[in-house]
């Protein structure tokens, strides 16, 4: 159906009906779509008027250092109808773990997806990009960093998808061997979207994509560049433990009375203070769980640095029981304590990787 | 290093196997949808509640669902995938449950409304019926 597509031009309105597909269901798809991109219900009929004329964009999807955990978490999503609709509907002209072709071929592919949609098609990058000796990291003789500023020089935008391709990772985590950066280092003069997360919600990568196919632009980005509906709150603010963090009430231990009766993460390492992600909302494994309601600490691993940032099981740097003082006389005002305590880290954070030295566990200890 | 084996398990009765966790996540939502009926019935306005973007803990969203129950109409759409359409003990509270074809949740919305939207039958649903009805009148083979 992909390449018929291609060759037809059909708008996805027009392919949906000669699938059979009623304007019901149509509806139904969009309202679908519009929890997929985080957007409010009543966005659904704008959705299916944009998405009626949609037209196919060309997607070439680059991986560099990376472990390939970023693709697995998109490929192993389950929304088939939804995201198979998306992809049906998306050209994904080049990538290396997904296509048959190798080599020359593979190559070809790519260089023939740029020059037949120059100027629309959109680059997804998974993985940091090394700036040492180009042979660290190379596909076909060719090295990561010519491929990425060959392949994005036509390209409407760009999607970093992950926290190597986002913000360098775990390639980029002290002593960074390979000189890994991020691609918001290299690509200057075209826009990129962070979609960060080790690995990224599968849903969040496709919701971006779907933004692009309805509205034929990016999203709201944060200062970071990352889509502001599912990064615009911290993990901790949208926490379903958030109230007993309020009334003072946390696990000691991972196998205490605390944490048999679901209390709040925080004094044993959980980062959701400091992070920005869609987890607490958008879960994992089909809505399932995400690592808190499992009873884990978040790891802040959609959040620059976070391997360098300290121990995962060291709580973050703001002694709590001012945290509980600050709770009793802010009551009802919770979200910006949280935000509080994330900037306070993150500036830390900031002021470590500036001087490249990374946040000692004293930084992050409570008692300090 | 302590080795696998040494790792001694020990399996413990929980004196409460089953603790009730009561998150209170579900309680705003009931006040959303109250303000919901108000704005609809004064002002004809509808809402649209998406439950996959509020961030419940374990058994808030059943306690939500329990809280609203099942009133007097139910029904059921087969189009990509089923989808459960049910108005709630509230008249104009209606709960609708989207699945995709290998029956896994795609989103799920309380809609406050006289009848949901998708319920309705579409312009563009009704133009393709005239034209298949009127098809298959002037179809030499038809015959009542």
């Amino acid at each position: 159906m992909a390449e018929e597509l291609k060759r037809i031009g059909k708008t996805l309105g027009e392919s949906l009906r000669e699938r059979g597909v009623s304007r019901r269901g149509f509806l139904k798809f969009c309202s679908a779509t519009a929890s997929l991109m985080a957007l409010p219900p009543a966005m659904a009929p704008a959705i299916a008027a944009s998405l009626e004329k949609a037209k196919r964009p060309s997607v070439i999807w680059l991986s560099f250092q990376e472990c390939t955990g970023c693709t697995e978490s998109l490929t192993r999503s389950h929304s088939p109808s939804v995201e198979n609709l998306i992809f049906d509907h998306i050209s994904l002209d080049y990538h290396h773990t997904l296509q048959v072709a190798s080599g020359a071929a593979a190559e070809a592919a790519r260089e023939a997806a740029m020059h037949e949609n120059e100027g629309q098609y959109i680059v997804v990058v998974d993985g940091s990009i090394p700036l040492g000796n180009p042979g660290y990291s190379a596909i076909a003789g060719i090295s990561n960093l010519q491929m990425l500023e060959e392949t994005v020089a036509g390209a409407a935008a760009v999607v970093a998808v992950g926290t190597c391709a986002a913000f360098g990772g775990l390639p980029q985590a002290s002593p960074n061997p390979t000189g890994a950066v991020s691609v918001s280092d290299i690509v200057k003069d075209k826009p990129v979207v962070n979609v960060s997360g080790c690995p990224p919600i599968p849903t969040v990568i496709t919701g971006v994509l779907a933004h692009f196919l309805t509205f034929g632009s990016l999203p709201e980005l944060d200062s970071l560049g990352r889509p502001m509906v599912f990064f615009g709150k911290s993990i901790h603010d949208r926490c379903y433990r958030r109230p007993f963090y309020d009334k003072g009430l946390f696990a000691e231990t991972f196998d205490d009375e605390g944490a048999r009766k679901g209390w709040c993460l925080y004094r044993l390492g959980c980062k959701g203070p400091m992070t920005y992600n869609a987890c607490a909302t958008t879960k994992w494994n089909q809505g399932a769980s995400w690592p808190v309601e499992s009873g884990h600490g978040c790891l802040g691993c959609s959040e620059p640095n976070f391997w360098d940032a300290g121990g995962f099981y060291n709580a973050l740097s703001i002694p709590d029981s001012d945290i509980t003082r600050q709770a009793a006389y802010v009551a009802g005002a919770g979200v910006a304590l949280g935000a509080a305590a994330g900037a306070i880290n993150r500036n830390k954070q900031s002021k470590a990787a500036s001087a490249h030295e990374t946040v000692t566990i004293d930084d992050l200890d409570k008692q300090s | 290093m302590q080795k696998l084996r040494d790792i001694v398990v020990r399996v413990e009765e929980r004196d409460d196997p089953d603790p009730v966790i009561n998150h209170s996540n579900a309680l705003p939502i009931m006040h959303e949808v109250l303000h919901g009926l108000k704005r609809l019935h004064e002002k004809g306005e509808t809402t649209t509640i998406d439950l996959r973007s509020i961030p419940f803990g374990p058994g808030d969203e059943e306690a939500l669902l329990r809280q609203l129950g099942c009133g007097e109409i139910s029904i059921e759409l087969q189009s990509l995938g089923k989808s459960t359409i049910c108005e709630t003990l509230y008249p104009g509270v209606w709960v609708i449950d989207h699945y995709n074809a290998e029956g896994e949740r795609i989103a799920l919305n309380i809609e406050i409304n006289r009848v949901p939207e998708i319920v309705q039958s579409q312009p563009e649903d009704i133009s393709d019926s005239i034209i298949r009805l009127n098809r298959q009148l002037n179809s030499e083979n038809f015959a009542c």
